[in-house]
């Protein structure tokens, strides 16, 4: 999901307190229909703290229930003085949870320590994200960008509320009171109440028509440098519930084997080896769709006595129709495209004539492999089908589209389809999948256990292996990018063809998303920011048949490192500091600028290195990339003995606005050069005859803990509106990492992974 | 029949023999704190201990935990080195998605266990085995080294 336009509200930039419309009050009894789901028995909140009984309304209006103060979609407040926020994103790593309650928590002037979050069930009309133009999701790392004045404005509403509750059971001016820590007290006469003695009359209140927002300066949890996650408890202790720990009464596991070809179909199957196996119930043939695989099933209470039983099926697979081609022959292929004009991106004055005519013209070409977004948690899904509804609990990440989609493959309306949320473990994007694929998968899987009599919750379980090898990859990618320096030293013109499959093309993003041919995508922060009179950006998107999709940062997981190894060269070219180099081009855009300039001065950009030992040879990089509307700067510090990496040191500045939660913005910059660091040195997905050669970690390995290097991370003060922190660390790492190696060792590496490439 | 302790709890199991301690914890003994990342013992994210010993519980038969004493993440807190370590956890806000988290800390009180001060190095070489995709690793160090210095001293 990309975000095309920035937010157009101004709460956070304005210094002034401001007059909003309040949000719709929502009736009680809309409000327990909404979560009616939570009364079957089973926790399914985002932690078995949120579990309590209070927090729960039955539905058969107990007493406890009726005194639950709920102003709206997003704050509840029960009687023991707990505030419940409602998160409309998914908890998949990035903090969301804990930010969305800040926001809620600060204007309501709510003790941190008493706010706890429940992930939203599926319900576009009530938790619909205004920057993907209703429809409810997580991505694009717009949650706090779309958030931040809804979650205000609902814990505003709240507040305003108790506080009349107050005023009117005290019998004194709402003026004289004032509200601290979740406690509303009256100076004069000294009288003082919690928000959970407040509940029950605040319920009575009616929903005030205008709401004033806190003035910036008096935020107290906005902004604060350690506020504590709200997740740490839960995910520290073992008790925080993700997909994979879903547990219902008869509950069914099912693992299943699938064609090793993308496309293969199933030709025969012998199953009697595995309905041999003790604790086998049954085993389900079951047929795949646009966008989600079928296979064999085989099902069992337990998920180990699953895993047996498939692999003891004997398959035999057609391959007539499935993928044939390897990663060699893809990349072949794309470059037969090379010197073929493509849809055009981009284009300003004419960088083609005048490249022609240029006396030096720097040209490189960049390849990148297939990456699995390989989260922690393989994918699963726990389905529950009955006659007139279907109940689904997920690490959710695309509630309508998945609702959307289910609703279709079951002939129900999609409000018939209910969804749970809870957490992920892991996701960078494969959890928002626009053909909903292992929803769908688990559904039909569901469905064909039903025809065979088995009416209960089936839970899908991907073993690490079939997870690898689903598909939905980051795209493999070549670009070529010529390029040329005028006579001051600046970029005189620069040519970009971008080569690689779209990840929008046949999904319901297609008509926003791809314009005269170019998939936004696939070309997004190819060339911003610099100054160039000659600017010219086409793109080929050739069909493969390997599924793909976005991947943490989505095109500029691509992007940035052509451009910011292009820069490089040129800087090279032009005898001229890569940094001082990019300070010059960027000079009419004071805001990338300072980020640069910060990560640079933070690394002591320009000073020495202290030299390594022996034969070591040592260097810095430096690259820059906006994306999601946050700006990034790093610097890498690599060390290099005999042909051997080591990544010192990355300074990183970021420009995201307002942080809400400084130390959640400092730790998706960590996580975020981790993760692509990962990908740098190590990452590929192979195909070899159209099955992926890739199974578990030790073939696709992760970044472990003796790879990384030291991380240091500078915020940049800015009053501007918040804009993603999730996925915009990721771009500049590739780009730093391979302009730092070039300066130790003089090797410019084009080629992802790069530990492959690196020369002894 | 196997005989298995479970966080001080004495309990039987009479399915097979063979079947890896993670699946005993995870789907029979309700205990989910324990995670499945890779079933192949490369990732630690099933990582318990027996007898205090770190151990990946998805390769472990759980036949081989007969007479031993198993502890989970449900349970580290009951020694005092687990304990500390899930407060370290917790201030440093270590964890993202914290699928991982569970192996991590059980790694880190082993290590701290049987090395109540580990440098970078220490912490490198025994926490290498345990994967976090979301690179919560710098946390991690830290989250050891603060558990580390905030020991009772004996
Ligand atoms: S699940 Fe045991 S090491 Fe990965
Ligand atoms: S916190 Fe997500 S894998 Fe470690």
């Amino acid at each position: 999901m990309r975000i095309l336009e920035r937010f157009s509200g101004s709460v956070a930039s304005t210094t002034a307190a401001l007059e909003l419309p309040a949000p719709a009050n929502l009736s009680r009894r809309a409000f327990l229909q909404g979560v009616g789901g939570l009364a079957v028995g089973v926790c399914i909140g985002p932690a078995l703290s949120a579990c309590k009984p209070a927090s729960a309304p039955s539905g058969g209006g107990s007493a406890t229930a009726a005194t639950v103060f709920e102003p709206n979609a997003f704050v509840r407040i029960t009687p023991d003085n707990r505030v419940i926020i409602v998160a409309k994103h998914l908890e998949m790593g990035q903090g969301t949870y804990t930010g969305l309650a800040t926001l809620a928590a600060e204007e309501l002037d709510a003790d941190w320590d008493q706010v706890s979050v429940e992930g939203a069930p599926a319900d576009a009309k009530r938790y619909g994200n205004a920057q993907t133009g209703g429809s409810q999701g997580t991505g694009g790392s717009n949650a706090m960008a779309s958030s931040h004045e809804q979650m205000r404005r609902a814990g505003a509403a709240a507040r305003a509320m108790l506080v009349s509750a107050a005023a009117q059971e005290w019998k004194v001016p709402v003026g004289s009171l004032t509200v601290s820590k979740g406690v509303v007290s009256h100076a004069e006469s000294g009288r003082k109440a919690t928000f959970g003695e407040l509940a029950e009359a605040a319920g009575k209140q009616a929903v005030p028509e205008t709401l004033v927002l806190k003035d910036p300066k008096d935020f107290k949890l906005i902004g604060q440098q350690k506020l504590g996650r709200k997740d740490s408890s839960g995910k520290t202790d073992g008790s925080a519930m993700f997909t994979q720990d879903m547990k219902l009464p008869d509950m069914l596991v099912a693992v299943v084997a699938y064609a090793p070809s993308f496309g293969g179909k199933l030709k025969s199957v012998d199953a009697a080896k595995a309905r041999a196996i003790t604790g086998v119930v049954d085993v389900v043939q079951f047929d795949g769709g646009t966008g989600y695989r079928g296979g064999v099933a085989v099902l069992a209470k337990n998920t180990w006595v699953a895993r047996q039983g498939r692999d003891a099926l004997v398959t035999e697979w057609d391959d007539s129709a499935a993928l044939k081609l390897g990663s060699t022959e893809l990349m072949a292929q794309y470059r037969t495209l090379l010197d073929k004009p493509g849809a055009v991106a981009k284009h300003e004055g004419d960088a083609v004539a005048v490249l022609a005519k240029a006396g030096k013209v720097v040209q490189a070409e960049y390849e990148f492999p297939h990456l699995a977004h390989a989260a922690m948690e393989p994918m699963n899904c726990l389905v529950q089908i009955r006659d007139q509804d279907c109940e689904i609990w997920n690490g959710e990440q695309f509630q309508t589209v998945d609702q959307a989609n289910v609703a279709k493959l079951l002939g129900l309306k999609p409000e018939q389809v209910t969804i749970h949320q809870l957490y992920a473990g892991g996701s960078f994007g494969r959890r928002a999948n626009p053909k909903s694929d292992y929803v769908l998968e688990a559904v039909s899987l569901a469905k064909a256990a039903r025809a065979q009599g088995h009416k209960v919750p089936v839970k899908l379980v991907w073993m690490r292996e079939d997870d690898m090898r689903a598909g939905y990859f980051r795209p493999m990618f070549l670009h070529r990018v010529r390029a040329a320096l005028d006579k001051d030293g600046g970029i005189l013109a620069w040519e970009q063809r971008v080569i690689g499959e779209s990840i929008i093309k046949g999904t319901p993003f297609e008509p926003f998303m791809i314009k005269d041919g170019v998939d936004h995508t696939s070309v997004e922060g190819c060339f911003e920011h610099y100054a160039a009179a000659n600017v010219h950006i086409d793109l080929h998107s050739p069909e493969t048949g390997v599924p793909v999709q976005w991947w943490r940062s989505v095109g500029h997981t691509h992007t940035a490192f052509a451009k910011e190894s292009m820069i490089d060269e040129l800087a090279a070219q032009a005898g001229v500091d890569p940094f001082e180099f990019r300070r010059k081009a960027m000079a009419d855009h004071p805001r990338h600028r300072a980020v640069l300039e910060l990560a640079a001065e933070k690394a002591g950009w320009g000073t020495p290195l202290k030299p390594g030992e022996g034969k070591a040879r040592r260097g810095r990089g430096i690259a820059v990339q906006e994306s999601f509307s946050s700006i990034v700067a790093e610097v890498v510090e690599v060390t290099i003995t005999d042909g051997k990496l080591r990544v010192d040191r990355v300074v990183c500045a970021v420009d995201c606005g307002l942080a809400i939660n400084p130390d959640v913005v400092r730790a998706q910059m960590e996580g975020g050069i981790g993760f692509a660091l990962s990908a740098a040195l190590h990452n590929a997905i192979t195909l070899d005859k159209g099955a992926v050669q890739e199974t578990n970690f030790h073939t696709y390995t992760p970044l472990r803990i003796n790879e990384m290097p030291v991380i240091e991370v500078h915020i940049v003060a800015s009053p501007e509106p918040p804009t993603g922190v999730g996925e915009p660390g990721v771009p500049p790492l590739a780009p730093a990492l391979a302009n730092a190696i070039y300066a130790a060792t003089g090797q410019r590496i084009r080629k992802l992974p790069l530990v492959k490439q690196l020369k002894a | 029949m196997l005989k298995l302790n479970v966080n001080g709890k004495e309990t039987v199991f009479e399915g097979d023999p063979s079947m890896p301690l993670l699946w005993f914890l995870r789907d029979e003994a309700g205990l989910t704190g324990s995670k499945f990342g890779c079933g192949m013992a490369l990732c630690g994210a099933c990582t318990v201990h027996l007898d205090g010993q770190p151990t990946r519980a998805c390769v472990t038969p759980v036949a081989a935990a007969q007479g031993r004493a198993i502890t989970t993440i449900e349970a580290v807190h009951t020694d005092p080195v687990g304990k500390n370590v899930q407060a370290a956890w917790r201030k440093l806000d270590v964890v993202q998605c914290g699928y991982c988290q569970s192996g991590q800390i059980m790694a880190a009180t082993a290590l701290l266990k049987s090395n109540p001060a580990p440098s970078d190095a220490d912490i490198d070489a025994a926490m290498s085995g345990n994967v976090c995709r979301c690179a919560t690793y710098q946390r991690i160090r830290a989250a050891i080294h603060d558990a580390a210095q905030s020991a009772p001293k004996a």
